[in-house]
């Protein structure tokens, strides 16, 4: 009796995969990319970035879409979990008819799409997440990216750092892959610059579980100049409180990676630090040529302002559009190749896919932190452009694997 | 010596909000011996709701207000979460209700998301408590100070309610012993609802009063449950006193692991846990369980038998249409299915545990998981041909859960799952931190299968047949000498004994075969998707799994392979909808309560009373 | 006749409290021999220790001359020692035959057995004995519906299942009703007649003790006082005094009989 029942599940799986998912492409149709994000429990990350491909989105298709055919994406959330966004890439490509794959913010999700569209031979345009693997020791023909990754960004606060006279730095990173790389990354691109550097301190909460007391105590019994915070979210805050309250921040250089992108500082409001060097997205002062016309147009469209997010979904579309329109078709190895030297003009300025590993040169924006009228804003900004900060061929090449 | 004593402070401040949600954990734990997982949620909610209070409410009283009203709000909710959710089944097996705990997680999940926003909140200050006070020159914030006279405060409180008070008498009477309190004439149900919406109201009050240090957001429900879990358990399930102290050792030695071994913030928690296992099975201060004492509720399960042949004939047929899917479903719908196949092959393997052996595993993610990465190791690090690498890892899992298994087969009960939990976790973090041989977070790519296996049809032809045969193993097992024993284990361990059989060796082996399944679902799992992540090793894929196999229905034989394929396809229809999240927690809750046999279980019982099914022996 | 069951100088401290202190005793081949006392003499303790379930402080029980003094239940049992639970334990998810045959199962050495079905193994060995305890009827049915008295009755077909040497019954008759009680000793009797069994059994119940028993020990606060055969005991004045006369009666004979 029991194999009743369980027949009966079985036949309804068998009914479920038995519906007709397959559709076949016409001609009129629209041109179909799969996007998949961490839209559900990183939403303050994933909807500005959403908003950010629809305003592209509605831009493109309103001049007439791509090849002549209108331009489409397809959302879909990967729940964090790689198996199931590995499910859902296939899914997007086999059924939805998408002729390429882009998104994920989360490293490890990047990582496994990554190498599942190698595999399988699809074109995976990695717009947000900063592993560094991505393009280089895990990096695959088929893998592009769009946003300064983990490296280039810490190798920017890195520089601003060798200027000062501090000699004892402390770290805090959130005890996984992408903190380890950007301690890792500053190390090595602040000891290039200055040997005589000394690191006194590696504190390493988990992820979203920081004892914010317990780390700044720790880190004012090292005694350091300087210290270099890879914490963000609900971590950075409470770091920040306890920091200041503490006195830990008093009188130290203190370097904040992607610590200035309106997702990390915002929800800080008027208790954002003051004086900390940092990456981020000075959008409220962005007024004029490309990069004001962007924020103003994103304003217009939602009512609300941009986050970084925003602007890396905007450009992940004008990076497709243009490969899709060197390419000439939406076959996947066109549209491959098309990515290898691809130029394009963003609001960030113009940036290139480098064949060479297949990072784009698009940079960020470094600057001080001050707190502006109720919320922590960058003043003293400049855009570095990513082309800057990227190791030399060799070095990339000695880090890819052979192609 | 000054920062010593800094330490220590703020090790105790932050105990004040564990202390606070672990208490109220096990009070309910101790009165209803519901396991709450939505406890976490109720934490949440209760900052969130402070967070709104202070926003409207000014000044210090309206700080401190804001604070108790929060408490007063979940302590509500959590009364009719008590009534609409757990009422309707305290008759069901033994830990179903967590069950049910878990569809309510899942609701509030996406309510506090339709209501608060996704943006991180940061929490308001005290009024007139910035900044810090300096002790023996060390500075300490003044919140600290305040959250070190509260706690001790709401410690005696509850105390006195507790030890002096006719509610606290009845409390009391009922950890003890539940049956005599209703042969005293209490109402019971009452009795239930109070004390959950007691404890319910303390979680409340850790999340409002934590507001200050941190903030609310939606993370915080996960992030707080396992510390808090890992409290209660120290502490011994359902002592406050336990609870107390534990909530003091555990972030006091917190505050010195992040100083003096950085590193250890993942995984110190958990060893304490298990280092107080090995010493004191029941925890500091907690009592030993007698087995059946309180779990064994409802009917015993019904004898199984050999499938008849019909049976057999149609099994067979489901198979064939299975394996006739290619010329007749799309390509996706392989993938798919190929993903259902190895979570039912994964839940079949922990159905076997917790039906067949009655041990209940918090960690069977460690198998599975552990599986995955034993092949993915092979294939990384020695270049191993797909085919050894698949061998290997099943039997990697299966080693790996004798060990576990000979540690924690000394427990019984809610203990022995919070050990295998610990494991679990202990085998996370081992992958999770040690990047260069595992990848760390950033996992181990590019583990595909051989050249023969890796057209999408193949192999899903290739997990068929393993799933298939697996799952068609582990029910034959149930029916073997082998699986009879262990069933005998559970039904009497005394007669088992008596009779010769060495429970323990069995319980070892069946862990042991068990661990061997999964294992062998991992292996699949991770040539199908060429790539494996600590995520796969996480608690909460144990309790996608553990989900299942309840919602199924334990008693069955069949609850686990069905559970898992049904709810891995409404799953599948679900996830497409904007707050699915809602939905499926609804519907888990609504299984809970009208099924609360399970699918299987309720479905046979349903047919029997309608007369489709020939009543058994009754 | 020769001892088949032998206890020298058997000895057990709880504490400071000496549950069983120096009981030596023989139980002979083909012999029906009743251990009675008032609560907390002993016997339960005693019982335990025979079986393995404790360990005694002090002395030996002697199987066929071979000491087991010490084994684990089941090695016990191995050895060729049945037992009955004074509360039943049995496999509550089975039927009344498959409670049998895993009996018979391990009896075999089949326990770690992968390929048969188990509901296959010994069935007719299994029915055979429930035939004996006439409960063959009843044989397919789930034991988690059976009547208390059936329980009882499946359960020595459960201990026969290894041909025993020794038959070990604790308060067989315990929970059932009168008649019932009467039935499941002169089966007992029948059975240690008719398969040369011999059985060690305590009981509360003095009808049954003086209808069955060949031979009867008196146990008083954890002492043997008198020994002999259901008259001599009957006409014992110890005994009397220990059962008529104030201290421990059996009164309380609902309460935990362990020391």
């Amino acid at each position: 009796m029991k194999r009743k029942t369980f027949l009966k599940t079985l036949l309804g799986v068998a009914t479920l995969a038995a519906l007709p998912l397959a559709k076949v492409a016409h001609a009129e149709d629209p041109i179909i990319i799969g996007e998949i994000n961490h839209y559900k429990r990183l939403a303050a990350f994933a909807e500005p970035y959403k908003k950010g491909i629809e305003l592209r989105l509605k831009e493109v298709n309103a001049a007439g879409g791509v090849l002549g055919r209108p331009i489409e994406f397809v959302f879909r959330d990967d729940q964090g979990k790689p198996g199931e966004a590995i499910k859902i890439a296939e899914e997007l490509m086999t059924s939805e008819g998408a002729v390429m794959l882009t998104g994920t913010i989360l490293s490890n999700v990047g990582l496994a799409i990554s190498s599942y569209a190698a595999e399988k031979g699809y074109v995976y345009l990695a717009s947000e997440p900063l592993a560094d693997a991505l393009v280089w020791s895990a990096g695959n023909p088929y893998t592009f990216r769009l946003r300064a990754s983990t490296y280039m960004q810490a190798s920017m606060l890195a520089e601003a750092a060798a200027k000062t006279d501090a000699v004892k730095y402390a770290t805090i990173a959130p005890n996984y892959a992408y903190g380890k790389d950007a301690v890792a990354a500053f190390k090595s691109a602040l000891t290039k610059l200055r040997p005589d550097v000394e690191f006194v301190a590696e504190q390493w909460p988990a992820v979203f579980k920081i004892d914010a007391g317990a780390e700044v105590q720790a880190l004012e019994r090292a005694k350091p100049d300087a210290i270099y915070n890879v914490t963000f979210g609900p971590d950075l805050a409470k770091f920040v409180r306890e920091g200041t309250d503490r006195g830990l921040f008093d009188g130290r250089n203190v370097y904040g990676l992607l610590s200035g992108e309106p997702e990390y500082i915002d929800p800080l409001g008027e208790e954002a630090p003051e004086g900390w060097t940092v990456t981020g997205y000075p959008w409220y002062d962005l007024d004029s040529g490309p990069e004001g016309e962007f924020v103003a147009a994103y304003q217009a469209e939602y009512d609300d302002h941009p986050r970084l997010g925003s602007l890396v979904g905007y450009m992940t579309v004008q990076s497709i559009v243009a490969a899709l329109e060197k390419a000439g078709s939406t076959e996947t190895e066109a549209i491959r190749a098309a990515f290898e030297d691809l130029q394009l003009a963003t609001p960030m300025g113009e940036i290139t896919y480098r064949s060479i590993d297949n990072q784009s040169t698009a940079g960020a924006y470094v600057g001080t932190t001050t707190v502006r009228d109720g919320r922590g804003v960058m003043v003293d900004w400049e855009y570095k452009d990513g082309a800057d900060y990227l190791p030399s061929d060799e070095e990339v090449q000695a880090l890819r694997p052979a192609e | 010596m000054e920062f010593f004593v800094a330490q220590v402070l703020t090790g105790l401040a932050n105990a004040s909000s564990l202390f606070l949600v672990a208490c109220g954990l096990s009070l309910i734990f101790g009165v209803t011996r519901i396991v709450n997982f939505a406890h976490g949620s109720l934490y949440m909610i209760g900052a969130y709701t402070g967070y709104s209070l202070m926003q409207v409410l000014p000044g210090a009283v309206g700080f401190w207000g804001s604070i108790l009203i929060a408490g007063l709000v979940v302590g509500l909710v959590g009364l009719l979460i008590e009534i609409l959710v757990l009422r309707p089944v305290y008759r069901a097996p033994e830990l179903f209700q967590l069950v049910a705990t878990f569809g309510v997680i899942l609701v509030i999940q996406d309510l506090a998301l339709l209501i608060w926003g996704p943006e991180d909140l940061l929490g308001p200050r005290a009024p007139g408590l910035r900044g810090v006070v300096r002790i023996m020159g060390e500075p300490i914030p003044k919140y600290d100070i305040a959250l070190l006279i509260i706690t001790p405060f709401v410690a005696v409180a509850l105390w006195y309610l507790i030890t002096k008070t006719r509610l606290g008498v009845l409390v009391r009477a009922a950890t003890q012993d539940r049956e005599m309190v209703g042969a005293l004439g209490v109402n019971q149900s009452w009795l239930f609802t109070g004390v959950f919406a007691l404890g319910s109201a303390l979680a409340g009050l850790g999340g409002a009063l934590q507001l200050p240090k941190g903030g609310a957001d939606l993370l915080m429900d996960f992030n707080i449950l396992a510390p808090v879990f890992v409290v209660v358990v120290i502490g011994g399930m359902g002592s406050l006193p336990g609870a107390y102290l534990a909530a003091i050792i555990i972030s006091v030695l917190n505050v010195f692991g992040v100083s003096y071994l950085p590193e250890s913030t993942l995984v110190l928690m958990f060893v304490v846990m298990i280092v107080v296992l090995m010493i004191r099975p029941y925890g500091l201060f907690g009592r030993e369980e007698v087995a059946g004492e309180h779990g064994q509720v409802g009917e015993p399960e019904r004898p199984i038998k050999p499938a008849s042949n019909t049976v057999r004939m149609v099994v067979a047929a489901g198979l064939v249409l299975l394996a006739l899917l290619p010329l007749y479903g799309s390509h996706f719908s392989l993938v798919l299915i190929t993903d259902v196949l190895i979570f039912c092959l994964f839940a079949a393997s922990l159905h076997f545990l917790l039906g067949t052996g009655g041990l209940v595993s918090f960690g069977h993610a460690a198998y599975y998981g552990g599986g995955a990465y034993v092949a993915a190791l092979l294939v990384t690090h020695v270049n191993s041909p797909m085919e050894l690498a698949f061998l290997l890892a099943p039997v990697g899992a299966g080693l790996v859960a004798l060990a576990i298994g000979w540690v924690c087969l000394r427990l019984t009960g809610v203990y022995f799952a919070m050990l295998t939990l610990a494991f679990a976790q202990l085998i996370w973090s081992l992958v999770f931190q040690w990047g260069d041989v595992t990848g760390g977070d950033d996992g181990l790519v590019n583990i595909w299968p051989a050249e023969w296996l890796k057209a999408t049809t193949v192999y899903f032809y290739f997990t068929l047949v393993i799933a298939v045969s697996g799952i068609l193993i582990l029910r034959h097992v149930a029916h073997s000498p082998f699986g009879y024993a262990l069933r005998a284990a559970r039904d009497s361990e005394r007669q088992a004994e008596a009779t010769g059989i060495d429970t323990r060796k069995v319980r070892l082996l069946a862990f042991g075969f068990a661990g061997f399944m999964g294992g062998l679902a991992g292996a699949l799992f991770v040539f199908s998707k060429g790539s494996v992540f600590p995520n796969e090793l996480e608690i909460a894929r144990s309790f996608d799994a553990l989900i299942v196999v309840f919602l199924g229905g334990v008693k069955t034989l069949a609850g686990g392979v069905v559970g898992a394929g049904f709810f891995k396809g409404i799953e599948e229809v679900l996830i497409r909808f904007e707050y699915w999240r809602l939905l499926m927690g609804l519907l888990i809750i609504f299984v809970v309560i009208a099924a609360p046999d399970g699918v299987v279980g309720s479905l046979r019982k349903g047919l029997e009373r309608v007369g489709l099914r020939k009543v058994e022996d009754q | 006749m020769s001892a088949v069951l032998e206890t020298r100088g058997l000895t057990r401290h709880f504490g400071a409290i000496v549950a069983v202190d120096d009981v030596s005793f023989q139980l002979h081949r083909g012999e029906l021999l009743a251990l009675i006392g008032p609560n907390g003499a002993g016997k339960s303790t005693c019982f335990n220790m025979l079986m393995g379930q404790l360990k005694p402080t002090e002395g030996q029980v002697l199987l066929d001359g071979e000491e087991i003094t010490g084994l684990l239940p089941r090695q016990v049992w191995r050895k060729g020692v049945g037992r009955t639970f004074q509360i039943t334990a049995t496999y509550a998810s089975m039927t009344v035959v498959e409670n049998v045959q895993m009996a018979l199962l391990s009896h075999h050495g089949e326990i770690l057995r992968f390929l048969p079905f188990a509901t296959r193994q010994y069935r007719e060995e299994a029915l055979a004995l429930l035939d004996l305890v006439s409960m063959a009827d009843q044989a397919d049915r789930h034991c988690a519906v059976l009547a208390y008295g059936d329980l009882k009755r499946m359960e020595l077909a459960i201990a026969l299942a290894h041909d025993p040497k020794v038959l070990l019954m604790d308060e067989p008759t315990a929970g059932m009703a009168p008649k019932e009680r009467v039935g499941l000793m002169k089966l007992t009797a029948d059975i240690v007649r008719s398969k040369g069994v011999s059985v060690l059994f305590t009981e509360h119940d003095m009808d049954v003790v003086f209808a069955h028993s060949h031979r009867i020990m008196v146990l008083n606060r954890g002492a043997l006082i008198a020994e002999g055969t259901a008259e001599e005991i009957r006409t014992n004045t110890t005994v009397q005094e220990v059962y008529l006369g104030g201290g421990t009666v059996f009164a309380d004979e609902g309460g935990a009989a362990h020391a």
